[in-house]
């Protein structure tokens, strides 16, 4: 910069960095905080790739068709979401916010603002290589998808969904109970929550509740989209409305300290 | 562009509740640039909530807060790159290379110190690749007082800089705020280490309870060779408190006339909140000074303390703040 900066004390006033480079750098920031963490690991990507080759290649659940791969992969990808948007996002948030750090780095130029954009932008880096991993791996496994852009729409939106479930949790409980219950929601909606398997496995008054959880709209939404039944417009209703809900009760409850 | 002002921070009248219990009560403060402030007080005083509002990171119940004459949360955004913030609790992510946490608050500024000067300055570079959570307490606190001043900031606010660090730590750390202060930046410290205040500050803030029980330089509070101290209180059983400040200082200035040999200044230095009536007297001690001052004492009805010379600023907070525990 060749201006003079402007000079108080005899001295130029400190500036922010440009916004782009500071939500960047906490983007990379928390990108790498996650793939360098085993457990983060183990549940964003090692988790979702075993269960996607072993209900491919057994019998293990019954699944009601000749094409195996294309009922599995979705719901890995689905999967893939929960575990990145928000299990692992609300464990890290909850964490940072006891230690002081999400109040460190809002007093930094960084502000609360860029610290939320940061986060967004960690977590589509970790899905887009989940994405690449789940979706190589499901083609070695003979995945033939199609529907691409209606899959990426409801990925985006379930992402939305999640995050702010995610930030809520994290805003609101203690750190250790938000590990609990983050862990807990992860397994209960892997069983039971119409992530990884149809919806049309539960039983039948499960089954309508699920349609409405994100999870099972989510997981239904992508299994639509990807066997080529094109966009279903109920999976994205049902999480337009949990993202909007859920963010404003994030907004709304989320506490620094 | 507005000029720094020579105050950089000014709290008046601050209160801060949680659950309706005052945790700060009608406190006031004014932190000059180029000048350490040291907020000094018991645990619990109320230090800490006081700078968090100065950050941003809590809302005032009542009173202002200015901050190179803005608001620290209206501000804000202004603000951040200008402010250096160290918390109590550090902030430092426990995952991450000590290294690659001090990049990252630099990336935050346009023009930030260098990285590799400070981190030599402060003895970082021996543990730049170990996570934070496997520092001892004193790196720890050594990495985030570097995380707090990488931005060149005009205002710091160092939450008990120097917690937990060893004898050569602190003295590094030390010198470096003196540093800063000479570059012109304005420091707000907070700490319960007496030689602390006493070795970096300008001027000292004793908190109790949420309120500030009295202010001053360090040579104003602890006396100087040249002074005798007084501190006048009702004798048991008195119904009424001893006189105002300045009545009193007028009335023992009047009196030491004779034996000092010439007019004798008495300044009042009483703590705000106290019944104790503090007093200085400007002359060196002799015997004949001494006893003046008790006979006067007799004649007024009242009990004096009498410390002549220098005392050392953990006697004043003593007195000041009690010595029993809380």
């Amino acid at each position: 910069m060749s201006h003079p900066a402007a000079v108080t004390a005899g001295r130029p006033v400190a500036t922010a960095a440009p916004l782009h480079r500071r939500v960047l750098a906490q983007a990379g920031f928390e990108t790498r905080a996650v793939l360098r963490n085993g457990e983060q690991l183990l549940l964003t990507l090692v988790l979702p790739v075993l269960l996607l080759v072993v209900l491919t290649r057994t019998e293990l659940v019954r699944l009601d068709t000749t094409d195996r791969i294309g009922l599995v992969a979705p719901g890995a990808l689905a999967l893939a979401v929960l575990s990145t948007a928000f299990t692992s996002q609300a464990i890290a948030t909850g964490f940072d916010r006891r230690s002081g750090v999400l109040r460190l780095l809002s007093t930094t130029p960084l502000g609360p603002g860029g610290l939320l954009a940061g986060k967004a932008l960690a977590i589509l880096a970790v899905e887009v290589i989940q994405v690449v991993v789940l979706g190589s791996v499901a083609g070695w496994l003979g995945w033939r998808p199609t529907g691409i852009p209606a899959a990426l729409l409801l990925l985006a939106l379930g992402t939305a969904a999640f995050t702010s479930l995610a930030l809520l949790v994290a805003g609101t409980l203690r750190a250790e109970a938000v590990l609990a219950a983050a862990n807990l929601v992860w397994v209960l909606l892997l069983i039971g929550g119409g992530v990884l398997l149809p919806v049309a496995l539960l039983p039948d008054g499960l089954a309508a509740v699920v349609r409405l959880l994100p999870s099972g709209a989510l997981g239904e939404g992508l299994r639509a989209a990807l066997t080529g039944q094109g966009l279903a417009w109920g999976p994205v209703l049902v999480l337009g409305a949990w993202t909007l809900v859920l963010g404003a009760a994030a907004r709304r409850f989320f506490r620094w300290h | 562009m507005p000029a720094t002002p020579a105050t950089a921070v000014v709290v008046s009248g601050l209160v801060k509740r949680y659950d309706h219990r005052a945790a700060v009560d009608g406190l006031d403060m004014v932190a000059p640039a180029g000048a350490v402030t040291a907020l000094l007080g018991p645990n619990g005083a109320g230090k800490t909530t006081t700078v968090e509002c100065c950050e941003g990171l809590r809302r005032p119940d009542g009173g202002t807060v200015a901050v190179l004459g803005m608001d620290p949360v209206a501000d804000a955004r202004a603000l951040r790159p200008r402010v250096g913030v160290m918390l109590q609790d550090g902030g430092l992510p426990g995952a991450v290379p000590a290294g690659e946490v001090l990049r990252h608050v630099a990336a935050m500024y346009a023009r930030p110190r260098d990285v590799a000067a400070l981190s030599e300055r402060l003895g970082l570079h021996t543990f730049a690749r170990t996570q934070v959570r496997r520092l001892s307490g004193g790196e720890r606190q050594r990495l985030a007082l570097a995380a707090a001043v990488v931005g060149r900031p005009d205002v710091a606010f160092l939450d008990e800089p120097s917690a937990g660090l060893d004898p050569q730590s602190r003295l590094v750390v030390w010198d470096l705020i003196r540093s800063l202060r000479g570059e012109g930046t304005a420091i707000v410290l907070t700490t319960h280490q007496m030689n602390e205040a006493e070795a970096l500050a300008d001027q000292v803030v004793v908190v109790d309870e949420g309120r500030v029980i009295v202010a001053g330089t360090i040579p104003a509070l602890v006396g100087s060779d040249g002074t005798v101290r007084v501190a006048v209180r009702p004798t048991d059983g008195a119904a009424a408190p001893p006189a105002p400040d300045d009545v009193l200082a007028a009335r023992l200035a009047a009196a030491l006339t004779a034996v000092a040999q010439g007019a004798v200044q008495v300044a009042a230095v009483s703590p705000r909140v106290l019944q104790v009536r503090v007093l200085q007297v400007r002359a060196a001690a002799d015997p004949a000074l001494l006893h003046a001052i008790t006979g006067w004492a007799a004649g007024q009805g009242v009990l004096v303390d009498v410390a002549p010379g220098r005392r050392t600023l953990e006697d004043v907070f003593l007195d000041l703040t009690g010595r029993h525990l809380r």
